[in-house]
C-alpha cells in the first residue's frame, strides 16, 4: 500500500485541511483537536469537493424538560465538514453523512512518520 | 476574505475562482464525453444587484433613477427598492460561493457576468445558458407596479446590450413586469429579435392570477412570434401561509412549487391552452415531483366537475405533458422508480429541459441527467440538450461551444 506525504506536522494547524492527490485518489485530509482524518475528496451527492468547504460545528435543537423548543446551539462534541457545492455535511471523525448516516465516504488511514503525516492508499 | 464559523471560528480565503471549485465537474464533463453532444442549460442565473449601477444608467424616469441610485449607493445593494427580505440562501456560508464570489475577479476586457458564467459553463460542458436574474425573482412581490415596470425595462435594456450582446453562447427570456399587462405587452413588442432573447418569462411569486383577460394579447403577442412563455418559481415567505413556517427550508421546498401550482391550475383549467394552442409554455425550477400530483389531482376532479371548465376539449393531465420543464431541483428520492415513473408521466423524453440552476444552491450538474440508469442515450442527449435546440430553435448545428478538456 502506497502512502502520500500530507505535511509536516509543524506545518498543520489544528484546525485546517490539505488536500491530497495520487493517481485517482483525491483525498482530503483533517487536523482536528490532534487527531488526523483522511476522506475521499468526493460528495456523495453530486460528486463535489466534499472536503474542501468549511468546518463547523452540528447545529443542535435545544429542547426543554417540558419538550418545549428553547432555541438552538453549536454542538460541544460533533463536528462536520461541508461540502460547498451543495451543502451536505460529514461527521469530521467518522465520514458519516449527518442527513443519512446509512452514507460514509470513503475513510483512509494516517499515518504519522515522526514529524510528518502520510495517508495509505 | 474572512467567512464567519461556528464557535467564532474563521476561515480565511484569498482568491475565488468558480472554474476551479467546478474541477470536479469539468472531470464528470471529459469522463462522460460532453464534447460529443450541445448541453443546454434553460435555467441558470446572475446577480444583477453586482451590475445594479449599470442597470439603473437605463433607466429613463429621473425619478426612479435617482431613488434607485441613492438606496444603491455604498453597500447598500439596493436595499430599500428591491423587495426580498429574509432568505438564507448561502446557509450560513456552508454554500461557500455565496460569500466568495465577492472577490472572484473576471477575465480582463469582459463583462463579469459574461467572464463568470464562461467560466461555469465551460467547467459543466454547458454550450448554451438561458440566463436569469437573482433577486429580481422577487420583483413581482414590489408593492409599486411603477416601479416593478422601471426596473424591469432598465433590466432588460440592460441585458441585452451589456451582456446578450457580447456572448452569444449567453441568451435570456426577458422578464415581464406581470403586474403591469400592457407594459408586458409592449416589453415582448420592444424587446423580441433582439441579439439573445429566446422568450419571455414571468416570476412566479406574485398576486395576479394568469387567466385574465388583461393578459391575452401579452399571449397572444408571444405566440404570434413563436416565443417560448416561461413561468419562473420562486418563494414569498410573507405569503401568509407561507409565513407559517419557521425555516427556509421549509419556504424553500414548498414555496417553489407552491405559486407554480396555482399558475398552473389557473392556466390549465380556464383552457388558456385552448386559446392559445401554438403557445409553448414552460415551468420552471419547481423540480418535477409535483407534475404527477398536479395531473392526478386535477384530472380526477375534472372527470367530476368538468361543467367548470367548458373550456377544455380533453384532461388537465394531457395539457399539462404538451408543456415544458426545466430539470432542476430534481428530485432524487431513494426509491429510483419514482423518477422513473415521473419521466414518464410527464413524456420527459420530449418535454424535459435540462438546467442548472446555478449558481444558486441547489444548482444540478448535467451527470443528473447523464447518470439516469434509465433512460437511453438519445433521451439523455435531448433532454441535455436537443429538447431545447429545438425549442428555442438555437441552430447549433451539433457544434460545441464549451471548451470541454
Amino acid at each position: 500500500m502506497a502512502e502520500v506525504f500530507v505535511a509536516k506536522v509543524d506545518e498543520f494547524p489544528d484546525g485546517e485541511r490539505r488536500i491530497v492527490s495520487s493517481g485517482t485518489h483525491e483525498i482530503g485530509v483533517f487536523h482536528w483537536q490532534g487527531q488526523f482524518y483522511a476522506y475521499a475528496n468526493m460528495c456523495l451527492h453530486q460528486g463535489g469537493p466534499a472536503c474542501e468547504g468549511v468546518i463547523m460545528h452540528k447545529v443542535e435543537d435545544v429542547i426543554g424538560p417540558d419538550r418545549t423548543w428553547v432555541g438552538q446551539k453549536f454542538s460541544d462534541e460533533r463536528v462536520h465538514f461541508v461540502c460547498p457545492w451543495h451543502g451536505y455535511e460529514y461527521d469530521i471523525k467518522t465520514g458519516e453523512c449527518a442527513a443519512d448516516k446509512r452514507l460514509r465516504l470513503k475513510k483512509y488511514n494516517v499515518v504519522r512518520r515522526g514529524e510528518e503525516i502520510y495517508v495509505s492508499v | 476574505m474572512e467567512l464567519p464559523l461556528s464557535e467564532n471560528r474563521r476561515m480565511k480565503v484569498d482568491e475565488f475562482d468558480s472554474g476551479k471549485m467546478l474541477t470536479h465537474a469539468a472531470r464528470q464533463a471529459k469522463d462522460r464525453n460532453y464534447k460529443d453532444f450541445p448541453i443546454v442549460d434553460v435555467d441558470s442565473h446572475h446577480y444583477e444587484l453586482e451590475s445594479f449601477n449599470e442597470i439603473l444608467e437605463y433607466m429613463t424616469d429621473p425619478v426612479m433613477r435617482q431613488l434607485a441610485q441613492s438606496a444603491n449607493a455604498g453597500n447598500s445593494k439596493g436595499v430599500g427598492v428591491m423587495p426580498g427580505g429574509v432568505g438564507y440562501q448561502d446557509m450560513g456560508g456552508r454554500v461557500t460561493r455565496y460569500p466568495l464570489r465577492r472577490i472572484e475577479k473576471p477575465e480582463p476586457g469582459a463583462h463579469r457576468d459574461v467572464s463568470l458564467t464562461r467560466r461555469w459553463m465551460d467547467a459543466m460542458g454547458v454550450d448554451v445558458a438561458v440566463m436569469f436574474p437573482s433577486p429580481m425573482l422577487q420583483l413581482g412581490l414590489h408593492p409599486q407596479v411603477e416601479a416593478e415596470v422601471a426596473l424591469a425595462w432598465a433590466y432588460n435594456r440592460w441585458l441585452c446590450e451589456r451582456v446578450l450582446a457580447e456572448e452569444p453562447r449567453i441568451r435570456s427570456m426577458l422578464y415581464l413586469p406581470f403586474n403591469d399587462p400592457e407594459a408586458s405587452f409592449r416589453m415582448v413588442k420592444e424587446f423580441a429579435g433582439k441579439k439573445g432573447v429566446v422568450g419571455f418569462m414571468v416570476t412566479s411569486a406574485r398576486h395576479r392570477p394568469v387567466h385574465h383577460n388583461s393578459y391575452m394579447k401579452v399571449y397572444a403577442a408571444i405566440e404570434e412570434l413563436g416565443l417560448p412563455l416561461a413561468f419562473h418559481a420562486g418563494y414569498n415567505w410573507n405569503e401568509q401561509s407561507m409565513a407559517l413556517m419557521n425555516k427556509f427550508i421549509s419556504v424553500h421546498a414548498i414555496g417553489f412549487v407552491f405559486h407554480n401550482m396555482v399558475h398552473m391550475t389557473n392556466w390549465v383549467l380556464n383552457g388558456i391552452p385552448e386559446r392559445f394552442p401554438k403557445l409553448k409554455v414552460i415551468w420552471i425550477e419547481s423540480g418535477l415531483a409535483w407534475l404527477p400530483f398536479m395531473i392526478q389531482r386535477l384530472d380526477n376532479e375534472y372527470m367530476m366537475r368538468s361543467s367548470e371548465c367548458p373550456a377544455l376539449k380533453k384532461l388537465p393531465g394531457e395539457y399539462i405533458t404538451e408543456m415544458f420543464y426545466t430539470s432542476q431541483p430534481m428530485e432524487m428520492p431513494r426509491d429510483m422508480s419514482l423518477l422513473e415513473s415521473t419521466f414518464k408521466c410527464i413524456k420527459a423524453e420530449s418535454q424535459l429541459l435540462y438546467s442548472s440552476d446555478y449558481p444558486h444552491w441547489d444548482f444540478d450538474l448535467p451527470s443528473t441527467i447523464y447518470d439516469l440508469p434509465f433512460l437511453k442515450d438519445k433521451a439523455k442527449r435531448d433532454i441535455l440538450g436537443g429538447n431545447a435546440c429545438k425549442l428555442f430553435k438555437l441552430g447549433l448545428g451539433g457544434q460545441k461551444l464549451a471548451k470541454v478538456a
